[in-house]
């Protein structure tokens, strides 16, 4: 398969990925552009999450999951014997399926990940959830609340918040897990405008079972499968507009054009 | 619904509403009934004076000291190693038989009669160790029989806690450590609290295992050294030797108030804490 990406800012070369002795993933080499969005699709129990969770090291938490190969952030390699998990992590927001917030106020849900990077200075902290909150367009509406229970939000400004969570740590890419799935059209849509105006300033990884999500908000789309063998695997790389309009594999043309029909 | 239906329907809500009710007048006539008895005896020499005359009379201060001083030390043992065996149990290591075999241990344990921790404590502490009848002889041996409670009801608690709580805060860059006591344990701690209230009652209650181990002296207690005799333990023998039944009743109905008391005073520290960890 031929890479369409040059100056990327994720990349994996030859992942495989096993939960105990089932491959989950089977040679997975893809890199991820900078300042763009990248869809992954495919059908349920592809592997879609567990690809997003290898560029951030999330499957480390697993406790039977083994990964050979290597991915990168930038020119750093994530898996290597130097390379850090929670240094890794520092670098890579993740934002979930369904918006997440911890039992606290606002202003600490967003605190929290600058906090346990050693940030303790009330004014460097305060900096930080403004610009954070700043950059989801919520802080406007939320300044004067901050220390209200951030589960006290509709679930669009939840996940808004995750969103400003994960830019607090200031990532250099974004992943993000179906994270409009939970939400009604018009939250999503909302979202996703938030998505686009973020990718301005970083690679932005998402996972969606949405077609039209996909077509929507990706520049980039990859198509996952689940091959004979049951491992995942990538069947198709490229440009959002190629793939939809004229798919090369018949897989990704039956899978789309499935999901359309 | 038909008309049989809706008639199981009303009899068991009947029935269900007759058992709470039930529950409910037996506990507040126990309690009202004690409180009706003693509440006339409490009064302000009642709670400063040492006992005279075995008790029969003068106050019942030396017991209220001995009482906090022999729960104090069974609790600055018993939360620290019971907090932290849970979270060992429950967030560092997988299971095995070793954690199998703590959770068993702790789970029978907590179902041993109390005069047993008494006997193991009298035999152990007081006697081999050397310690002889003293506020530490009888805290230590209360920190063993609360241990399993609170390292169950810590590590349910801990357990509770929703994974995606670590989840997002190992992706947003922290450490185990900063992700436990960050994330997991501010939303554990109402559970922990509940079974270090639970434990505190059961420490102030104990007779059987104290009377073994810190004894029955009505001296004050000058040091964790000092023998001493427990309110609930002054209660048992004025009582039980008809002393003075009166007495007995004083001090039932401050060991009920005192329960009380810190049962709201530790949920309302809880809530504070969590008001300001907003
Ligand atoms: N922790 C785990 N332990 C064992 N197997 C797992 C684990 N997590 C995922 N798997 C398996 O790996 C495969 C891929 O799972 P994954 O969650 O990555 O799929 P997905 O494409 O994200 O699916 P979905 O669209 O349903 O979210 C599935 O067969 C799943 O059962
Ligand atoms: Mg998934």
């Amino acid at each position: 398969m031929d890479n369409p990406v040059q100056n990327y800012k994720l990349k994996t070369v030859g992942i495989n990925l096993y939960y105990g002795d089932f491959h989950a993933l089977r040679d997975i080499s893809m890199e991820i552009l900078e300042c763009s969005i990248t869809a992954i699709i495919g059908p349920s129990g592809c592997g879609k999450s567990s690809l997003l969770r290898t560029f951030n090291r999330m499957n480390d938490l697993i406790p039977n999951a083994r990964i050979e190969g290597e991915a990168y952030i930038g020119n750093q390699p994530i898996y290597g014997s130097d390379s850090d998990a929670v240094q890794i992590r520092k670098k890579i927001g993740m934002v979930f399926q369904k918006p997440n917030l911890f039992p606290t106020s606002i202003y600490n849900n967003i605190a929290i990940g600058p906090k346990s990077q050693g940030i303790k200075n009330k004014g460097d902290l305060d900096g930080i959830v403004e610009k954070s909150l700043r950059q989801v367009a919520l802080f406007d509406d939320l300044k004067d609340r901050l220390s209200e229970p951030g589960l006290s939000l509709s679930s669009e400004q939840q996940q808004r918040l995750c969103i400003a969570r994960a830019l607090a740590i200031e990532p250099e890419a974004i992943l993000m897990d179906e994270s409009c799935s939970a939400l009604d059209p018009v939250s999503t849509l909302m979202i996703e405008d938030l998505m686009k105006k973020l990718a301005e300033n970083y690679a932005i990884i998402i996972v969606t079972h949405n077609m039209e999500q996909a077509v929507r908000v990706s520049d980039m789309a990859a198509f996952m499968m689940i091959g004979d063998d049951r491992a995942g695997m990538l069947v198709e790389y490229s440009n959002t507009e190629d793939m939809f309009s004229n798919p090369k594999d018949e897989r990704t043309e039956g899978y789309i054009t499935g999901r359309f029909g | 619904m038909n008309t049989n239906d809706k008639t199981i329907e009303k009899i068991a809500k009947a029935i269900i509403w007759s058992a709470a009710l039930f529950v409910l007048v037996i506990l507040t006539a126990i309690i009202a009934y004690i409180l009706a008895k003693g509440l006339p005896i409490l009064n302000w020499g009642f709670l400063t004076q040492i006992p005279r005359n075995m008790g029969r009379s003068g106050g019942i201060s030396s017991t209220i000291v001995g009482t906090l001083m022999v729960t104090a030390v069974a609790l600055v043992i018993a939360i620290p190693f019971g907090i932290g065996t849970a979270f060992y149990l429950a967030e560092y290591t997988k299971e095995s038989w070793a954690t199998r075999l703590m959770r068993f241990s702790a789970e029978s344990l907590a179902g041993i009669p109390s005069i047993v921790y008494g006997l193991f404590g009298f035999i152990f502490f007081v006697i081999s160790l050397n310690m002889k009848w003293s506020v530490l002889s009888g805290g230590l041996t209360l920190s063993f029989m609360i241990l399993p409670t609170i390292i169950r009801t810590s590590e349910e608690a801990i357990r509770s806690v929703p994974t995606t709580y670590r989840e997002v805060s190992f992706s947003l860059g922290a450490t185990k450590w900063q992700t436990i006591s960050k994330a997991v344990f501010p939303s554990a701690l109402r559970g922990i609290t509940n079974g270090v209230i639970l434990s505190i009652g059961r420490c102030i209650a104990e007779t059987a295992a104290v009377i073994l181990t810190a004894g029955t002296a009505l001296k004050m207690p000058t040091s964790i050294f000092s023998p001493t005799r427990t309110m609930a333990v002054h209660f048992y023998i004025l009582a039980r030797e008809g002393i003075s039944m009166e007495n007995a009743y004083g001090t039932a109905a401050l060991l009920i108030i005192l329960i009380f008391l810190i049962n709201v005073v530790a949920n309302a520290a809880v809530n504070r804490l969590m008001e300001k960890g907003r």
